[in-house]
């Protein structure tokens, strides 16, 4: 059922990746993603894969279940790739029509084919071995010092808790009411564009409807329960780094340096 | 001086029209006297839109009474450097199980309270722990409460305002949504409360056969409290009930119609055994 | 249960179904589940919650397609080539569990015209259907162009039951209609439920937690636990079994725990008396 999708599909098994301190865990992302940007060089891409596949292995996620997470992207993957074969200029290779295949084209289609594919499965990464409470708990932290300016960090990481618990409840809803709509005859398939946005009506009214009611019950619950911002409050689960962190973070400056060492002079 | 004093309590909803003109009011607490003392169990009753709700709230200092007031356990809910301390003396629980379940798994949600108030860290823990067993949904503590049921939902609800440590419970509607078994499970970690922790227990329903536990009972009916007293004497005013849009238990409505058919019964009676009792005692085999 | 098969109007004929097939809470809701629907009729669907019982309701008007077995109305397999399952879900009427959360137009009756107006009602026809179902469902006359969002609980729900009304269907399946309602809201909604069947000669389906109102209302109960039906049979016959039903966290109506306490204490009474009248009755014979 729609209500058993979470977002960022966290991955439950125990590894050492898993026990890392989620904001080790979103600074070594962050870095990797910089890497996969700084240079376009095939070794490069050689080397960020196998310490992709190094860190799958140890995270005892199924390679297979990395490759699945990959499905919902595959056409933009396939999109890209054809776009950049087909309009780059240079060396011709290959005719089909009226359409020139350049090597240029190729090589192009292939570097950010790789780019994509490590960034998206980097990413996945880090939201198969953090729970969503983790995620946002280390960015609250993270972001911490961007309290000085004034930006209300505590409220923006409650938001996004809030918004990952209710994104299925949501989501079910949503089902419930369109099933409700559709045994009253409505139409969500056939039409025009304008149609078919108009059909939506009834299913965005109570949706927002809803929503409405359900925040103002939330927002009563959680005043009931004392709640009043970050001020004063303590935590169930504190982070806290652990020596794994440091050697985490040690590794990445390694990885770093060997990145842009490849960068260079290979 | 009892836990709660509500004193000559009135709440009035202004309604606007679509430019902000007052439309109309309505008053849906209406001069509501009510005196609670520390380890009662107290039930009201009332049919939807009775104003039941609204003075609910009232304790919890969710609403501040716009005449009278409202004391818990000796503070003002008017001042407001008190609010904190009155939502952590008076903890509630509301209707809708979705709707007041803040963390994403089970002990998350529990901590919420004690996170609030600033309780330290390794407290927090022991608190949930102790709350959670309370409750029975201990070995729940790491489940998403999208996999629970109803009852198992109000019962995470209930613990997390136990690990606040409260003198007393204002239960709103906790089984409006539930099917017969949640509701079952949650009257009786309700009823567990009262008995073993001696906590306050406020219970507000439309079920009577909940209510017949209570030590004592007010209805409500347009804002005002219309009827008062022990299980036994309100609900032995079976027509007057029924007139404000409420009910009687199935076994005490047999009891009324016996009655009426002129047996000899003893009048009212709440509950299955007692009723048993009395036929034993009339019946010819 | 002797049953006249010339009036079979719905029949689930071993229907199963699994939800989330290749994920990770892959569940079986029905399992090889038959169940039928007579003229007429009002059978009460018990169950507790995920017993399948919402799984089941949805595969009788085509919202959920079976993964084996198939559904017939009037003799025809709903899933034959060219069957028109619009029409179906016009003749089989489907109220949802809180009703009026799916209200959306500006007035009650915009509202209950939406329906019709689905289905292919021209203008008229609609307006005129709409009027005749809030009147049914015994909404007062100046409702009519009040927000749906303004009126009472129970009255939006009534709004909600007489948008589904105004398709003019033939068997109407309703799940937990009281609700959430207050005890008189409770006992005047069955009412109403009760003239519908009486006057439109509906066949009525009525998914209910209240072993007490099904008891007082259907013909015939069926009872889901685990997908699967356990019992289908007329409601003393079904409370008889109390102690299965207890096993399945359901119960039987409290007037049969009160004569079963009396046959236990030595009484000779009948213990398959489900409302309290017939309790009534039953004890005044052994006092008087």
């Amino acid at each position: 059922m729609l209500r058993d999708i979470t977002l960022g599909q966290y991955y439950e098994t125990k590894s050492k990746l898993h026990e890392l301190d989620p904001r080790t865990k979103l600074v070594g992302t962050l870095i990797y993603l910089i890497s996969l940007f700084m240079f376009t060089n095939a070794y490069v891409y050689i080397f960020a894969a196998s310490f992709l596949l190094l860190c799958v292995l140890i995270s005892r996620i199924p390679p297979t279940y990395m490759i699945k997470g990959m499905k919902p992207v595959i056409f933009l993957l396939v999109f890209t790739l054809f776009l950049n074969m087909l309009f780059t200029p240079g060396e011709v290779i290959f005719t089909f029509w009226k359409i020139n295949i350049t090597k240029e084209g190729v090589k192009q289609a292939l570097y950010m084919g790789a780019r994509l594919t490590l960034l998206i499965m980097g990413s996945n990464m880090m939201t198969l071995t953090t729970t969503p409470t983790r995620l946002t708990n280390g960015l609250e932290r993270l972001m911490g010092p961007l309290k000085l300016i004034k930006l209300p960090v505590h409220e923006i990481a409650m938001m996004m808790s809030i918004a990952l618990r209710f994104i299925p409840i949501l989501m079910d809803e949503t089902d419930r009411i369109m099933k409700a709509q559709l045994a009253r005859g409505a139409d969500f398939e056939s039409g025009n564009l304008i149609k078919k946005a108009k059909s939506l009506v009834p299913v965005l009214v109570p949706l927002f409807i809803s929503a409405f009611r359900r925040a103002n019950d939330l927002a009563m619950a959680m005043e009931a329960r004392c709640y009043h911002g970050g001020k004063g409050r303590t935590q169930m689960k504190p982070l806290k780094y652990r020596p794994a962190d440091l050697l985490a973070y040690l590794v990445l400056i390694l990885y770093m340096t060997a990145v842009v060492l490849i960068g260079k002079y290979l | 001086m009892g836990i709660i004093d509500i004193n000559k309590v009135t709440y009035e909803y202004i309604r606007r029209d679509e430019d902000g003109n007052v439309e109309g009011i309505t008053t849906a607490v209406n001069g509501v006297s009510l005196n609670v003392k520390a380890g009662e169990f107290i039930a009201i009753l009332g049919h939807n839109g009775s104003g039941k709700s609204t003075l609910a709230k009232h304790i919890n200092a969710l609403l501040v009474p716009e005449e009278g007031s409202v004391i818990v356990d000796g503070m003002d809910t008017a001042d407001e450097d008190k609010t904190l301390s009155i939502r952590q003396t008076a903890g509630m629980v509301f209707q809708n199980p979705d709707n007041q379940i803040i963390g994403q798994i089970v002990e998350e949600d529990v901590g919420f309270g004690p996170e609030n108030m600033g309780v330290p860290t390794k407290e927090i823990w022991e608190r949930v722990e102790e709350s959670l067993r309370t409750v029975g949904m201990y070995e729940y503590r790491k489940k998403s409460p999208n996999k629970l049921s109803g009852g198992q939902k109000q019962r995470v609800s209930i613990a997390s305002v136990i690990a606040m440590h409260p003198k007393c419970i204002v239960f709103d509607e906790p089984t409006a949504m539930l099917d017969p078994k949640g509701r079952r499970e949650v009257i009786r970690a309700a009823r567990a409360l009262n008995d073993v922790e001696n906590i306050t227990i406020i219970l507000i329903t439309h079920y009577m056969e909940e209510a017949i536990y209570a030590d004592r009972i007010f209805v409500m009916e347009e804002g005002s409290v219309v009827m008062q007293g022990t299980p036994e004497t309100v609900f032995s005013q079976v027509d007057m009930l029924k007139s404000y849009r409420l009910d009687v238990p199935e076994v005490t409505e047999l009891a009324w119609e016996l009655k009426k058919a002129g047996v000899p019964i003893k009048f009212p009676i709440l509950t299955r055994e007692e009723l048993k009792e009395e036929l034993i005692r009339l019946g010819k085999r | 249960m002797e049953r006249d098969k010339s009036k079979l109007k719905l029949a689930a004929d071993h229907i199963s179904y699994e939800y989330d097939k290749s994920g990770a809470n892959r569940h079986k809701a029905l399992d090889d589940v038959s169940f039928e629907v007579y003229e007429g009729e009002f059978v009460g669907l018990i169950g507790h919650t995920g017993s399948g019982k919402s799984t089941l309701m949805q595969h009788l008007n085509a919202l959920l397609k079976p993964d084996q077995g198939t559904i017939w109305y009037d003799g025809q397999d709903i899933y034959e080539k060219g069957y028109d399952r619009k029409e179906l879900r016009r003749r089989v009427g489907l109220v949802f569990q809180y009703p009026e959360h799916q209200l959306f137009e500006d007035t009650v009756f915009n509202e209950v015209c939406f329906g019709p107006k689905n289905f292919g009602m021209d203008e008229k026809q609609s307006e005129l259907s709409a009027y005749a179902a809030i009147k049914k469902v015994g909404l007062p006359d100046e409702c009519f162009y009040h927000s749906p969002f303004d009126l009472s609980g129970g009255q939006k729900r009534r709004v909600a039951i007489a948008s589904v009304l105004a398709v003019k269907p033939e068997i109407l399946i309703m799940d937990e209609p009281t609700a959430g309602l207050d005890p008189k809201g409770r006992e005047e909604l069955m009412e109403m439920i009760l003239s519908l069947k009486e006057s439109e000669g509906l066949s009525i389906v009525m998914v209910s937690h209240s072993m007490e109102d099904v008891a007082k209302l259907a013909d015939r109960i069926v009872v889901m636990d685990k997908g699967h039906i356990v019992y289908d049979d007329e409601p003393r016959k079904v409370f008889a079994h109390y102690k299965e039903l207890e096993e399945m966290g359901l119960a039987a109506p409290q007037m049969m725990y009160v004569m079963q306490d009396l046959k236990d204490a030595g009484f000779d009474v009948r213990t398959d008396v489900t409302t309290i009248e017939e309790a009534k009755e039953e004890i005044l014979r052994i006092v008087t």
